[in-house]
């Protein structure tokens, strides 16, 4: 070690080696003296982790915790229970024998009016429902925020009003034109009619969000692209785009949690054997015929929530950054 | 030959006029700087300019070429921003030949302007870094180097320095006027910072309301500002407006500043006639008082120090004359003290007769 340190000092040129050992020189005496600081506190103040701030605070946190985490509790156990023993009445109690019968019976087995095919029909159903409408409606929210954002055009500002205002207008006036209208082009009760009705319905909400996060973005760098020569798409796709992935994520949870967990376009506008889960695990649930299987229905709700359960834990984090950034300027 | 040439250029936001019937010709070659406070809509001068700004009358010349109806990139103009407005995701690199690459510059000519404008600029060493991983002052030099590449006519500054401490600003000034001096272009620059207007400009164009109210070289500017606000708006520390009443007329003529005090106005350069009894402010700036213990064979007036700020090479003495605080700049050398009863002397050649009613000067 001291070698390599000595053949690292050797390229040294004399004022420089001079200099270090002045350094050195003028540190020692303050080095010998010791330290400067005389008695009483110093430094960064102690904590007490046990104090009575702490205790109530993370008391709090960790009661309510418990209070929400006990129902998905109380789910998992019970699905995994056998009838006889969901008898027995102790809904808290763990599974004396691991069953993941109900699991597949919920799967692939339950019956739903005529078919006995469980959530898997329903499961296929929902995907194809969710991916060309998140998709879709991205797609088209993105880009009108960037245009109402950036590229200030007339009627731009009643274009918007009129989108906002349309958000506020419940569901329940629309239902019924929007069947007559699928009906009229031939789409009522099928998936391209709901995909349309779903992108249609995200559209306020996610332009907003799209809107006011490229209005945050500095202006001079849209002034910059333009002075550059960039056109309309090319501005979006190589300036913009690259820039807002935060604000993807956020739409991508919204839209995907927002449809998959969608019932009632999903009984309106759709036939049985096109219903998406959340409507099928309605009818698994609420099936009046024989015994009421608690395990059953609970592994297929468990089952049906794991889709938006699992894009919040993938990207919660960003979800988060993106609301936030998405905030800030309207 | 003219570079650039606005005429009757008017842009209303609703019914808001930002700009009203503003002419300006900038010749080739030039350096002018458009000063003003903020809102003055010295900015929005330079984006209508640029052409990202619709303008609703009125024409811009740009080479000689009716440029009003074309796009930005078809103007032959390069700009620079306050906020550098460098693409975050892409490396400096990318940064220069983004608009090349729109433009369809083929790659050895990309390649041969970005080796020149990074010469220039000295960031070779940066070529291949993200803006993020740049200082302040290296994304402005970026920033200048992404117009520079684009190989255009004019360059357009929108408050290029104002986003950089003061040490980085006073180095770039320098840059910048090297950068004029050796590349002969036109470049329009808007700034609120006076010292960057009068150490960089040909010419200044100061503005206010949307107004150009006076368009001349520095020291013009400087020294026979037009109305009061020009007066007032250039200058650190600024001039001393002193009210008061014209008495006499010809060569007796003087300001009676009140209680007794008057300063004869021998030796101003009227520029029109001075009428007895007509209600003015004397205007004058610190560095054109002198201030002496001993009553001095020209005329003077008596005054007291109130204060003294010390600021390095002089020092700044507050006095009190008559109903009237005014500045003082003396040599750092001249001790005083608050209370001290000094003789005032005035230099009339570079003073200023402003109408109180019109604010013009006289």
């Amino acid at each position: 070690m001291s070698d390599t340190i000595i053949i690292k000092e050797k390229p040294l040129t004399y004022s420089a080696a001079q200099a270090a050992r002045d350094m050195s020189g003028t540190a020692t005496p303050a080095g010998e003296k010791g330290s400067r600081v005389s008695e009483g506190p110093s430094g960064s103040k102690p904590e007490k982790t046990l104090s009575r701030r702490n205790i109530i605070l993370y008391g709090t946190l960790i009661v309510v915790a418990l209070y929400y985490l006990l129902p998905l509790y109380v789910m998992v156990v019970t699905s995994m229970k056998g009838m006889p023993e969901i008898r027995l009445g102790n809904i808290f109690a763990p599974p004396m024998e691991v069953t993941f019968e109900p699991w597949v019976k919920a799967w692939s087995e339950a019956c739903t009016g005529l078919n006995c095919d469980g959530l898997s029909r329903g499961f296929l159903n929902s995907v194809q429902i969710l991916v060309p409408s998140v998709i879709l409606s991205i797609i088209i929210a993105s880009v009108n925020g960037y245009a109402l954002a950036n590229w200030k055009f007339k009627g731009g500002e009643l274009f918007f009003t009129i989108l906002i205002v349309g958000a506020f207008i419940p569901y329940q006036v629309m239902i019924y034109p929007i069947v007559i209208m699928l009906r009229e082009i031939g789409l009522y009760g099928s998936l391209t009619g709901l995909v349309i009705v779903h992108t249609i319905f995200g559209m306020p909400i996610l332009t907003l969000l799209f809107r006011n996060y490229f209005a945050s973005m500095p202006e001079e760098l849209f002034k910059a692209a333009r002075v550059d020569g960039a056109g309309f798409w090319q501005i979006y796709f190589r300036i913009m785009l690259p820039m807002s992935l935060p604000i993807f994520v956020v739409a991508i949870i919204l839209q995907v949690t927002g449809i998959w967990n969608d019932f009632l376009f999903g009984v309106i506008f759709t036939k049985p054997d096109l219903y998406p889960m959340t409507v099928q695990l309605n009818n698994i649930v609420n099936s009046t015929q024989g015994v009421i299987e608690y395990n059953v229905n609970m592994a297929a709700t468990i089952l049906t929530g794991l889709v938006p359960l699992s894009v919040y834990f993938v990207s919660g984090k960003l979800f988060v950054r993106g609301i936030a950034a998405g905030a800030v300027k309207g | 030959m003219t570079s650039v040439s606005v005429r009757d250029l008017t842009l209303k936001f609703g019914s808001l006029e930002v700009l009203r019937t503003l002419n300006l010709d900038i010749s080739e070659g030039e350096f002018l700087v458009l000063l003003g406070p903020s809102g003055c809509g010295k900015s929005t001068l330079l984006n209508c300019i640029a052409g990202l700004l619709d303008i609703s009358d009125g024409q811009i010349f740009i080479s000689g070429k009716n440029v009003t109806w074309e796009e930005p990139k078809d103007r032959g103009i390069g700009m620079v921003f306050q906020s550098y407005a460098l693409y975050p995701q892409m490396t400096v690199e990318k940064n220069l030949s983004f608009g090349l690459q729109i433009a369809g510059v083929p790659k050895d000519e990309i390649a041969r302007r970005i080796a020149r404008a990074s010469e220039i600029l000295q960031i070779q060493p940066l070529l291949k870094r993200k803006p993020s991983q740049l200082s302040g002052g290296q994304r402005q030099r970026v920033a200048i180097g992404r117009a520079l590449v684009r190989d255009v006519d004019v360059f357009l500054f929108d408050e290029p320095l104002s986003n950089l401490d003061a040490k980085l600003r006073a180095e770039l000034r320098v840059e910048l006027k090297r950068l004029h001096q050796n590349l002969k272009n036109t470049m329009i620059y808007v700034t609120h910072d006076q010292i960057e207007a009068l150490t960089l400009a040909d010419r200044i164009a100061v503005m206010k309301g949307g107004i150009i109210q006076q368009l001349d070289e520095p020291l013009t500017i400087y020294n026979r500002p037009v109305n009061l606000f020009v007066a007032g708006f250039i200058g650190s520390p600024s001039m001393n407006f002193l009210p008061g009443r014209i008495i006499g007329t010809g060569d007796q003529a003087r300001v009676d500043l009140g209680q007794g005090l008057s300063v004869p106005l021998a030796g101003y350069e009227a520029g029109g006639p001075v009428g007895d009894g007509l209600d003015v402010v004397f205007g004058v700036r610190p560095e054109h008082l002198t201030v002496t213990r001993e009553p001095t064979s020209g005329p003077s007036l008596p005054a007291v120090v109130e204060l003294v700020e010390p600021m390095g090479a002089d020092s700044l003495v507050w006095l009190r004359l008559g109903p009237h605080a005014m500045s003082v700049r003396t040599e750092s050398t001249v001790k005083l003290l608050p209370g001290d009863a000094v003789n005032v002397t005035f230099d009339l050649h570079h003073a200023s007769l402003f109408d109180a009613s019109t604010e013009e000067r006289i």
